[in-house]
């Protein structure tokens, strides 16, 4: 990076910092800005002589009762001072300290605009690590446990994780297979016998080529022909011709085909073929401007969320 | 004048987007919605169904994209509550869960009387993307043996009488990729016939086209279709009307007309520059 | 061994799945083939974890340069997991409050819950909010009216940009005669989705239809091999 660049990030460094600063501090002392306040409720559980356990009042709990505390955020516009006076909600420092991580890892990012730094480096970092582990642990709870575990070992999973599973079906062995399949994956990662993870790999690619077959010869490939297939001359609900219809009809059939055209390389481009072909990528042309138009609609839509999220859920600015 | 426009420094640019996004915010500028015809074919969609009818939603993105599909997804929540059908929500993609759970939350602070398993009922994340649409199309209990709160499809009311998915009237699909609408399209609406709406990303928005209206009935592209299909449901639901939080993807369209605008100044700025340097010979 | 039985694999539960699609007595065969494809896909993603573990590991071991970095993915990692998989935080499920182990993992205020809604949502949310930038500079740098067809695409986009927010009526109010209302730039933006956009989507949707069913026909039939590896 040359000198003038490294100095002018500086600069822009130095102003960033203290607007935010300045920002920061008065919208501090005016308002609860970057705190969380959460509310209480309490759960509380008896067992009644069937053995079941049923809600009751928390008030009235014992020692051999189940009980236990959770806590809901309130938003700032709903906190009123009584609620703050009389105790009913309270601020939560877990969650004030995860709100100003939020807006320092934002912070982080956006710092990339301005030259690939450290902050940046740490935030990818850390995203890459939490969301790989958050994956695993969705994919524990959410399929492994109950689509495996559960079928593999009913009475244990029943007992531990999932007590609303039925479990009198009892040991389904058929699903072994997937199992050993998932470990014959995981050799992939052993420094010999790699190879044994081929077979898992073999049986996915297979299923997947078959789905594909499936769904894009229906869908996209007979319903879309069928889809283009439409009448050239189109009447109105009185049976009088429809001029505008029938322009677009027109037009939506010789775009379509013209476009199929382009993509047709096995014929030489020349004379009507490479006329229509033309004709093709004018309007794909189109297709992609389009694209395009939608693309920068739907990137500045994330920008605003995040630029919401800093100034009103963590600045109180709006 | 060309000279400086042509050096200019890309963190000009920059800056010139984020104050194009975050004037508008700060000034919590608001325009009006004109709805158009994909918005009403979706609005459409759930309205004409009959009070209580079984709908699918699948809510397939995550916090990524949640700028431009969180405000529909509450939506559709606030739509098909308001309309008091059946809900019932599943999420194709690994960070897509708790977006359920804010539609859940939505439904349980806002619609206290609807009851969960007799009005609505989550599904848990499955992995598979494509198979697992496949698989509940046939057999719903082979993919999700238990709800979210891990009991059995047989004993929730609104579930035990589903055998799969066919049984649904109508599919909401609110999509950031792959698996999504797509997906939902080739191994839903198209063999069994299902009855699909879709909101998706601007990115996706433009393939979705050819679908309509044989495969997919409507579909809602980006956060300027979600701010058309919240008019849509204000206009017949005075209450969401008066709901701040149901105004969220309105509000964003300020920004979205400044930066859009912003953009359409950079292009001509740049074809500018473009056409003085090449009659100087420079380009 | 290597490459025979992987090849067999991959023919046999293709085509599992196409007779179980047309003949309804496979139907059940089909079923039980996309489980254990649902339930492999779990097994993928923690190859894919490990794969990211194993390489991080191997840089910090070599002190490669942003070793630290990868320190840093690999504690991220970990604690996820210990935090997520050891339900830190999370409460019994109200249906079952004997069961400790019953309740949700992304319950509001458990652990997992604090890394999903302090970590993941900003640090993922941004990173793509952060491409609105790059668009813009983009427009600014390479979108060049040089030639017919991207004249086209620039003109198509300019109206669709302002056909997609409330300039494209505001622009046209007051002065735009009834017959021309078609012309408003909302109106042209909904013509161009319909018309031109759908059709030049739908040449490419048939494209890669034959381009899908082609590879997946050259899999089945054995043809391509390429999955197997080299040795």
């Amino acid at each position: 990076m040359s000198e003038s660049k490294q100095q002018s990030n500086g600069l822009i460094w130095a102003v960033v910092f203290i607007i935010g600063a300045i920002m920061l501090v008065w919208s501090m002392s005016t308002s609860r800005t970057g705190q969380v306040w959460v509310t209480a409720e309490q759960h509380a559980f008896v067992q009644n002589a069937d053995g079941d356990w049923a809600k009751t009042d928390a008030a009235s709990a014992t020692s051999n009762d189940i009980a236990w505390t959770s806590y809901s955020s309130v938003p700032d516009n709903e906190l009123t001072d009584e609620m703050i006076s009389s105790g009913d909600a309270k601020m939560s420092w877990s969650r004030t300290i995860g709100l100003w991580l939020s807006a320092i890892f934002t912070l982080f990012i956006l710092s990339f605009l301005v030259g690939d730094n450290p902050a940046y480096k740490f935030a990818e970092a850390m995203v890459v690590g939490t969301s790989a582990g958050y994956v695993m642990v969705i994919g524990l709870w959410d399929v492994f446990v109950p689509n495996l575990l559960g079928k593999l070992f009913p009475v244990m999973v029943q007992n531990w994780a999932l007590p609303g599973m039925d479990a009198s079906v009892g040991t389904q062995l058929l699903y072994i297979i997937p199992a050993i399949l998932i470990v014959m994956l995981l050799m992939q990662l052993m420094p010999a016998g790699g190879w044994i993870s081929r077979w898992p790999i073999a049986f996915f690619i297979g299923i997947t080529a078959g789905y594909r077959m499936i769904g894009y010869v229906e869908a996209d490939l007979v319903a879309q022909i069928k889809a283009a297939i439409i009448p050239l001359y189109e009447t109105g609900a009185d049976g009088t011709f429809a001029i505008w219809d029938t322009m677009n009809a027109c037009i939506l059939t010789i775009a379509t085909l013209s476009a199929m055209v382009y993509f047709f390389f096995s014929i030489e481009h020349k004379g009507f073929v490479g006329k229509t072909a033309r004709l093709g990528i004018w309007f794909l042309m189109i297709t992609f401007g389009a694209s395009f138009g939608y693309t920068v609609m739907g990137r500045i839509a994330l920008l605003a969320q995040r630029l919401e999220f800093l100034f009103g859920d963590w600045l109180h600015l709006i | 004048m060309y000279n400086t426009l042509k050096n200019l420094d890309r963190r000009w640019v920059f800056l010139s987007m984020f104050l194009a996004v975050s004037i508008p915010i700060l000034a919590k500028t608001v325009f009006p919605e004109v709805v158009s015809k994909q918005a009403k074919l979706v609005f459409d969609a759930i309205e004409d169904l009959p009070d209580g009818s079984n709908i699918l939603l699948s809510y397939d993105f995550d916090p990524a994209s949640q700028g431009e599909l969180l405000p529909m997804a509450q939506a559709f929540t606030r739509h098909c509550s308001a309309k008091g059908h059946k809900q019932y929500y599943m999420a194709l993609w690994p960070l897509g869960s708790p977006m359920v759970d804010l539609s859940v939350e939505t439904i349980e602070s806002e619609y206290p009387d609807m009851v969960y398993g007799e009005d609505f009922v989550k599904f848990d994340y499955k992995a598979g993307g494509e198979a697992v649409i496949r698989m509940i199309t046939q057999d719903l209990r082979g993919m999700f043996p238990l709800d979210s709160k891990g009991v059995s499809l047989d004993k929730i009311p609104m579930t035990k009488n589903i055998k799969n998915i066919q049984d649904m009237d109508l599919i909401v699909n609110v999509s950031a990729g792959d698996p999504g609408t797509k997906q939902w399209v080739q191994f839903a609406a198209t063999p069994f016939g299902i009855t699909t709406v879709s909101g998706c990303t601007g990115v996706q928005a433009p393939q979705m086209y050819p679908y309509i209206p044989e495969q997919l009935a409507g579909v809602l592209g980006a956060i300027k279709a979600a701010a058309e299909y919240e008019a849509a449901i204000d206009a017949v639901y005075p209450d969401i009307n008066d709901n701040p939080k149901a105004q969220e993807a309105k509000r964003r369209m300020g920004p979205q007309l400044v930066a859009h605008s912003l953009m359409i100044g950079l292009i001509i700025l740049g074809n500018w520059i473009f056409y003085v340097g090449r009659k100087r010979g420079e380009a | 061994m290597k490459r025979f039985v992987p090849l067999v694999i991959a023919i046999v539960a293709g085509f599992v799945l196409l007779i179980a699609n047309f003949i309804p007595y496979a139907e059940g065969w089909g079923l039980t083939a996309q489980e254990w494809f649902n339930i492999l896909a779990v097994g993928a993603m923690v190859l894919g974890g490990g794969n990211l573990i194993k390489l991080q590991l191997m840089k910090i071991s070599s002190k490669k340069a942003g070793w630290g970095y990868a320190a840093v993915t690999v504690v991220c990692f970990f604690a996820a997991i210990f935090i997520g998989m050891g339900k830190f935080g999370v409460h019994p499920n109200e249906l079952y409050p004997n069961y400790a182990w019953s309740g949700y993992y992304l319950e509001e205020g458990s652990g997992m819950w604090w890394i999903y809604q302090h970590m993941i949502v900003p640090l993922t949310s941004t990173m793509f909010a952060m491409l609105a930038f790059y668009v813009a500079t983009a427009a600014f740098r390479a979108f060049r009216a040089k030639n017919t067809e991207a004249t086209l695409l620039l003109v198509t986009a300019g109206i669709v940009l302002l056909g997609r927010t409330y300039a494209g009526v505001w622009l046209f109010e007051g002065w735009l005669p009834d017959w021309l209302l078609w012309l408003r730039f909302d109106n042209l933006t909904v013509w161009i989705m319909d018309v031109p956009n759908t059709a030049g989507t739908r040449a490419i949707t048939i494209g890669i239809a034959l381009g899908v069913v082609a590879t997946s026909l050259r899999i089945l039939l054995g043809v391509d091999r390429s999955y197997l590896g080299q040795d």
